[in-house]
């Protein structure tokens, strides 16, 4: 058939105005998406207010550091020179002496009644032994219940008494020393905030993204209004993508807040770039968003999918995600079974880039997986979306 | 009270028609057990180690082969220079990079002391503490080597020395699961309970059938109980599978009694519901309820003492775990399940949480309007 060249314009306009009035109608999906978040006016204080509070409560809250544990004393010997480590002891940052006990039995029941992390032995006549026969012993007692508590106290507490030992040997020389000079590199500090902000702010972005998502189309059904959108000319990916972009643009405010109160309240850097930073931010979004999309498609009710989002993706993220736990020390099926954990592969860029200032050379790879999972997930999203009510 | 049973009636036959809640009370807390204590383990097996060697002499060799062969450290990375050092941990390629400058060996034979930088990657506090700690003593042990080698000690002793010995009680074999079990049946159940509780007022409201509920002559506060207790007992169920793949999985077998576990989570489910019911109260759909739910879940697991130490939390959070229920059950927990705890030494944990219950449920009851 050859058209002629009047038709031809014609048939490439109605093209064109086609195209528009798609575009048009997707603009109104949008537009209608965002009226939904913006009239629940408690739901969105919800969203923007939770992400700031959880940063600060728990930037501040949680630390790896163990520190000011409370220690109980069993001095037999009762002298100047077990005085002095006591008062060393709780001196230090690391410990506080709570109680003082004066039995054998004491100590099981100090330990029993919660509160006792280390018990601190002195043999009697400890003074006498030390300087008469250069050598008096010492025993900690440790509450092994929670053993990298116990591990850790017995440590201080040994260094502390080592270091009363050398105090009292200042006089005789020791040879041959080697002296360490120890650099703590981008946390001189040791501040638990910069290990917990970029895994806590990974962590309730993908579970604040996912659960606000996974609603937004099994609402619709749950409510009957499914199918008067089914009817509508819009196209499922259309579709999805208007429900996906308010929900995105929603988490980028959740991002800028929370980055804003790290770094001024919390006052952990962002060393590296910003704009890499907040693109890799709109990735995971994306990704979470996405995975929110696909759990929204598969179910049939708003209860269980903020039951598949909430409970199937906190204790994963949790313990996997790599901030809480480390990955390496894990069996090596999970350690697999994290690869899959998409906040894990955030949290590394986030301390990469944020923390360690470095540039998108590094963080490449986690991000190609990032991407690779968002696109995943709305293609299952896309091909289990209905376009018939059951 | 007739009308708490036809209530309790409703809500059972709810809950049974419902195999989404009964697989999330029964199911998941099983699988979710026998996954998750073997990744919950904060030993530091393996710090990856980089070494720059300036000096190239026999005792720069012996210090290496001697951190190499410690066991806890992997050596991933040999650099010619600091710089590159640097990279491998920028690549997480290296947690600790250990430098031995040029003249090590001449320093330390003619002068008797040698310097060694150690950088540690201290993003994470508990990997840089401990590297650090470990390569320290590493170091300490090489001292003394080299002083037995050089060095002829007098036949006593002369230095005044403090011999410590350590012991760990309760869990000698540091085992990380014996710990962690009993802590994540605890978050198990947070989860549960409060998420199926938020749920369940305001899933009434949404869908409208509370004004059934508020035109009928029941009580508010029969209401609310007679919501609590089908949780309360699902709540009891996955404790009793909880305790059960401890003991056939993990061969954890409470010292204390197993009454009292009870017992005390008994009166932790009341207060735990409560706290739902009352989000449920406040909440005007699900997916408020929900939001909110997930912020005090957060709250109260991440401040309940099992995944970092409440010591070393400041002041102010101190304060929060004192109204957090979920604390005193993990606290209780351990001493029961490990130290063998009888009643008196928990009746402090027990009040406390009997108050919260009482605290969180009156407020539910009083915020419980039957007019929209």
């Amino acid at each position: 058939m050859v058209f002629s060249e009047e038709k031809r314009t014609e048939i490439r306009s109605a093209h064109v105005t086609n195209k528009i009035l798609k575009m048009k109608q997707f603009i109104i999906f949008v537009q209608k998406e965002f009226y939904h978040i913006f009239r629940d006016r408690k739901s969105l204080l919800i969203i923007i207010m939770m992400p700031i509070v959880q940063i600060i409560l728990f930037g501040f809250a949680l630390t790896n550091e163990i520190k000011d544990s409370n220690i109980a004393i069993f001095d037999n010997s009762k002298d100047i020179t077990t005085a002095k480590i006591i008062q060393r002891l709780d001196a230090s940052r690391y410990f506080n002496v709570a109680k003082i006990i004066h039995t054998q039995e004491e100590i099981e029941t100090v330990f029993k009644t919660g509160k006792i992390r280390l018990v601190v032995v002195f043999q009697p006549e400890f003074e006498k032994d030390l300087l008469h026969g250069n050598h008096a012993a010492v025993q900690l007692i440790a509450d092994a219940t929670d053993p990298n508590t116990a591990t850790t106290v017995t440590n201080y507490a040994t260094s502390i008494i080592r270091d009363y030992q050398s105090d009292l040997n200042v006089l005789v020389q020791t040879p041959y020393l080697v002296t360490p000079q120890l650099h703590m590199l981008y946390n001189p500090q040791l501040k638990g905030a910069y290990n917990f902000v970029p895994g806590v702010m990974a962590m309730i972005l993908i579970l604040i993204s996912a659960m606000m998502t996974s609603v937004a189309i099994v609402r619709e059904k749950e409510i009957n209004t499914m199918e008067v959108l089914l009817v509508s000319p819009l196209k499922p990916l259309l579709f999805i993508l208007s429900k996906a972009i308010p929900y995105i643009f929603l988490s980028l405010v959740n991002v800028s807040t929370i980055l804003m109160v790290s770094v001024t309240l919390l006052e952990v850097p962002i060393n590296g770039s910003l704009l890499l930073l907040m693109a890799e931010a709109l990735l995971f979004i994306a990704t979470a968003v996405s995975l929110g999309l696909m759990i929204s498609n598969i179910t049939a009710s708003q209860q269980t999918a903020l039951m598949i989002s909430l409970m199937g993706l906190l204790l994963p993220t949790l313990l996997l995600g790599g901030f809480m736990f480390p990955i390496e020390s894990m069996p090596k099926p999970l350690q697999i079974a994290s690869n899959l954990v998409p906040s894990k592969w955030f949290f590394i860029i986030v301390k990469d880039v944020m923390i360690k200032g470095l540039g998108f050379k590094t963080v490449w790879k986690e991000t190609l997986i990032l991407f690779g999972m968002t696109l995943f997930f709305l293609s299952i999203s896309l091909s289990k979306f209905k376009t018939r009510l059951a | 009270m007739n009308q708490l049973l036809f209530l309790l009636e409703k809500e059972f036959r709810q809950v049974f028609r419902n195999p989404a809640i009964l697989r999330s009370v029964l199911v998941m807390p099983f699988i979710q057990l026998l996954i998750f204590p073997f990744a919950a383990n904060f030993e530091v097996k393996n710090v990856l180690l980089s070494i720059v060697d300036h000096d190239h002499s026999s005792y720069s060799q012996k210090f290496i082969s001697k951190i190499t062969s410690s066991g806890y450290f992997i050596l991933t990375d040999y650099s010619p220079s600091y710089q590159k050092a640097i990279t491998a941990i920028e690549r997480d390629k290296a947690d600790l990079i250990v430098e031995i400058p040029q003249g090590f060996e001449k320093n330390l034979v003619r002068e008797n002391k040698g310097t060694m930088l150690l950088a540690v990657n201290a993003v994470n506090g508990t990997k840089a503490n401990l590297g650090g700690a470990y390569a320290a003593n590493i170091i300490r042990d090489f001292n003394t080597e080299i002083q037995m080698q050089w060095m002829t000690f007098p036949a006593f002793n002369a230095i005044p020395t403090i011999e410590i010995t350590s012991s760990n009680w309760y869990n000698p074999t540091m085992n990380y699961k014996d710990f962690m079990v009993p802590g994540i049946l605890v978050t198990l159940l947070t989860m549960i309970g409060t998420f199926l509780s938020s749920l369940n007022i305001v899933q009434e409201k949404e869908i409208g059938t509370i004004e059934q509920i508020n035109v009928s002559p029941i009580h508010k506060s029969i209401f609310i109980i007679g919501k609590l207790i089908p949780f309360w007992i699902m709540g009891l169920a996955t404790l009793t599978i909880g305790l059960l793949v401890s003991r056939l999985f993990y061969q954890i077998i409470p010292i204390g009694n197993i009454g009292l576990i009870y017992l005390f989570a008994m009166v932790f489910l009341v207060a735990l519901l409560g706290v739902g019911l009352l989000v449920s109260t406040y909440a005007e759909t699900q997916t408020q309820a929900t939001f909110v739910g997930f912020f005090i879940m957060m709250l109260f697991m991440l401040l309940g003492g099992l995944y970092t130490s409440i010591d070393s939390m400041p002041e102010w959070a101190k304060w929060i775990t004192k109204v957090n229920p979920v604390a005193y059950f993990i606290e209780v927990m351990r001493m029961i399940v490990l130290k063998g705890s009888g009643f008196t030494d928990i009746k402090y944990h027990l009040l406390s949480v009997l108050g919260l219950a009482v605290f969180f449920n009156s407020w539910a009851i009083l915020n419980y309007r039957k007019r929209s």
